[in-house]
């Protein structure tokens, strides 16, 4: 026999180890890529992706949490859940940032494990770490493999359970002696059932009916659009409803993109840094219409004064949110889409909100975004709306957390839907820029701008390498003011500008630093340079790593100030 | 108010961990909790009694607990016709005459005297939470040396009144 037809015998043999049934059930569920970093207690996993490279690709991070961001900007991108791999101990522990970020976020990831030997579990061996324990309250579920004859089914399961209903991570866990061992899979079922988890997708119908006759009578509705709507794809049914009846719409962070912002019926986001009008409109409201939101407390401000007056209508497929912190009068458990289908074939009176619809209006024109520019330093703010027009609004967004992200949100008009990709629940530093990663490999033809400060940045800044083996040609956005801006911001509001440890006295040559990872470094100083080489660094065929000195005493404003209600804005537009 | 609460389980690794997670991240006080197989194998059934301030964060629960892929099934039971007992083990100081007396003080709770030594003895008793505490305060001048009760267990009575107005009545309150 000769090394070609026994090297084809090989690889056309059945499954022999759990790894290798492992990677062929990831593939049967049709994952074409992994996010992930090797180990002691994946090795046998690591043979079997060797074994399985023709047919399913691997992307190696320089940290787990660079992997594990990189999953969720892919899984926001593309809806479909992120797979990442780690070892056990370390690795896995490095993951948690990771899978606590989707979970508040309700991103859709599978996530890999390894884990000691069964026979050794317990005993406190050498990278064991109780991964199923500390990441019980941040998973929507997870498994530790007991028996390599159950990864067929317990992988389907897992894929089911992250991305029905509300979506979430679940992570397996995986003893070495399984992915080790050697199976016969031939006789190996894949079905499952699981009665405790049977998600409610369709509305009820007389809700709908009482939300319809709810909006017949309402003087003074409004739309809350949150990201429920985003994974339902959903943006169409909303925007048909909403214009059918004329309806304002606020979004929440996350749900930017799910109505467009030019819309003349868009009043922008709502909450701690939204715009007057989105928040003024949900504390007047009378009937506050909730899709796919779940009233975080940076949206609701003081729960005492968020919509005072408004009968409250929620859907959301999460049972648990409804009327968790706000009381709900017209609760609709359902998936978006369903919901909007459904409210749209209902007959409603000509809503009679002529006057409402002016206030707003009026509100928009009298009390708009605004920050004070001069024409040679650069306003972050500015920065933004540079960023928007050199990329017609059509990039990708990525943000890291902090000012930027704010400045982001309000100044990038989004359009469209699922170019957004920011972390909201968690508020993760160090997401922005990995996130970047899986978004590009997401949508390989979109422009994906990681718009991220020079705080958080050095979070996960060694994915840089990553950037330049792959070739990806994100567009790196520091927005760089030299200090822990939005520490820095709410030391001087509320802490009498004591600046403790929130100036940085040291930084990198970012463009240096980015040159050295072969990655393409601009520093930018003004306004007019920034323009001059903006034009160039979009079009550029590669990475771009772009240092942007912005002013460092800049806020974000307009603001609701901790505990404050919603009509209790500051630095609003005088 | 306290509450009554079953809970039907898958019999999977890790959930009784993330039920008594999940009341302690929001903050729900467990009074207590016990659990065991059900008739149905693979099924087992928690009967959790727990502190709660109002009916939002009650519905809370439910939901939450629903909310685990490996629950089946959670009720609310405290305000339906129940049966509900605990069994307690009570190990009381007292040997020789004393004996007799701690017999008739525990006849009348058909509490029973399962181990005897020179010096102790030690009694159990079932019922409802109520008597059980009754009884452990009439035994305290004696002395507990050692006390361990399983908490509570419920299910619904074979019949419920037909009435839908049914006067919230509770065997805990
Ligand atoms: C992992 C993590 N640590 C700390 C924080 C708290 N925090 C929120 S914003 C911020 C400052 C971020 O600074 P930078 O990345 O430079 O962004 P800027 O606010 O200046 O735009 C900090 C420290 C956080 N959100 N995440």
């Amino acid at each position: 026999m000769n090394v070609e037809a026994a090297l084809a015998i090989q690889t056309s043999t059945a499954p022999k180890t759990g790894a290798d049934l492992l990677i062929k059930s990831l593939i049967e569920e049709g994952v074409e890529l992994l996010f992930g970093y090797p180990g002691g207690a994946v090795l046998p996993i690591y043979d079997a992706i060797y074994r399985a490279r023709d047919e399913i690709k691997h992307i190696l991070f320089r940290h787990e949490q660079g992997s594990i961001h990189a999953a969720e900007g892919y899984a926001r991108i593309t809806g479909k859940p992120g797979v990442v791999i780690a070892t056990s101990g370390p690795g896995a522990t490095n993951l948690v940032t990771g899978i606590a970020d989707a979970m508040m976020d309700s991103l859709p990831l599978v996530i890999f494990t390894g884990q000691v030997a069964t026979s050794v579990i317990g005993t406190d061996a050498f990278q064991e770490s109780d991964i199923m324990a500390i990441t019980t309250p941040i998973t929507k579920h997870n498994y530790q493999v007991r028996s390599a004859g159950d990864l067929p089914r317990i992988v389907k399961e897992a894929f089911h359970i992250a991305s029905t209903g509300r979506p979430g991570p679940v992570v397996i866990d995986i003893p070495k002696d399984i992915s080790a061992g050697e199976i016969d899979d031939s006789d190996l079922k894949s079905d499952f059932f699981l009665p405790g988890y049977q998600p409610t997708t369709k509305p009820n119908p007389l809700q709908i009916k009482k939300l319809a006759e709810a909006l017949s009578k309402s003087r003074k509705p409004v739309l809350l659009a949150g990201a429920g709507v985003l994974h339902a794809k959903a943006s169409e049914e909303l925007r048909n409803f909403a214009e059918k009846h004329s309806l304002p719409v606020v979004t929440t962070l996350l749900g930017l993109g799910s109505f467009p912002a030019e819309s003349p019926l868009s009043l922008g986001m709502g909450g701690m840094h939204g715009t007057y009008t989105a928040n003024m409109a949900l504390y007047e409201c009378d009937l506050l219409i909730n899709i796919g939101a779940r009233f975080d407390d940076r949206l609701t401000g003081n729960l005492k004064h968020f919509a005072p007056n408004a009968k409250v209508a929620h859907i959301d497929i999460d049972p648990a949110e409804i009327g968790k912190v706000v009381i709900t009068h017209i609760p609709i458990v359902s998936d978006a889409k369903e919901a909007l289908c459904e409210l749209s074939s209902q007959s409603v009176e000509p809503l009679v909100h002529h006057e409402w619809m002016e206030k707003l209006e009026q509100n928009k024109l009298q009390f708009p975004l605004w920050y004070k520019n001069n024409d040679s330093d650069m306003c972050p703010q500015w920065l933004m709306r540079a960023i928007h027009q050199a990329t017609n609004g059509d990039a990708v967004i990525t943000t890291d957390v902090g000012q930027h992200q704010m400045w982001a949100a309000q100044y990038y008009q989004f359009s469209e839907p699922h170019r957004w990709v920011t972390s909201g629940g968690l508020g993760t530093m160090g997401f922005g820029f990995p996130a970047a990663i899986g978004a590009q490999i997401a949508s390989p033809e979109s422009k994906v701008i990681a718009i991220v400060g020079d705080a958080g940045f050095q979070m996960t800044l060694q994915e840089l390498s990553v950037v330049h083996e792959l070739k990806l040609p994100i567009k790196i956005i520091i927005v760089n003011n030299g200090a822990l801006g939005m520490v820095r911001q709410w030391q001087e509001t509320f802490y009498e500008n004591r600046y403790s440890h929130s100036v940085l006295q040291s930084q990198p040559d970012f463009s240096m630093l980015a040159e050295s990872y072969q990655v393409r470094g601009i520093k930018v100083t003004s306004q007019e340079e920034l323009l001059s080489v903006l034009p160039d660094v979009m079009a550029y065929d590669g990475p771009v790593l772009m240092d942007c000195r912005v002013l460092q005493q800049e806020n974000v404003y307009p603001m609701i100030a901790p505990g404050k209600g919603l009509h209790e804005m500051i630095g609003v537009k005088e | 108010m306290r509450r009554i609460i079953t809970a039907t389980v898958q019999n999977r690794s890790g959930v009784l961990n993330r039920v008594t997670g999940l009341l302690q991240r929001r903050q729900f006080n467990i009074e207590s909790i016990s659990v065991g197989p059900t008739e149905t194998e693979g099924i087992s059934k928690m009967t959790l009694v727990v502190d709660v301030e109002d009916s939002q964060k009650l519905e809370q629960v439910t939901k939450q607990l629903n909310k685990q892929i490996d629950v089946l099934k959670v009720s609310d039971i405290t305000d339906k016709a129940i049966v509900a007992r605990e069994l307690a083990l009570i190990k009381v100081a007292g040997g020789g005459q004393l004996r007799s007396e701690i017999k008739g003080i525990i006849e009348p709770f058909r509490a029973s005297i399962i181990d005897v030594s020179k010096d102790s003895l030690a009694i159990q008793v079932t019922g409802k939470p109520e008597k059980i505490e009754a009884l452990i305060e009439l035994l305290r001048p004696y002395g507990i040396k050692e006390l361990s009760r399983t908490g509570l267990t419920a299910f619904l009575r074979g019949q419920q009144p037909q009435v839908t107005e049914m006067n919230s009545y509770s065997l805990l309150k």
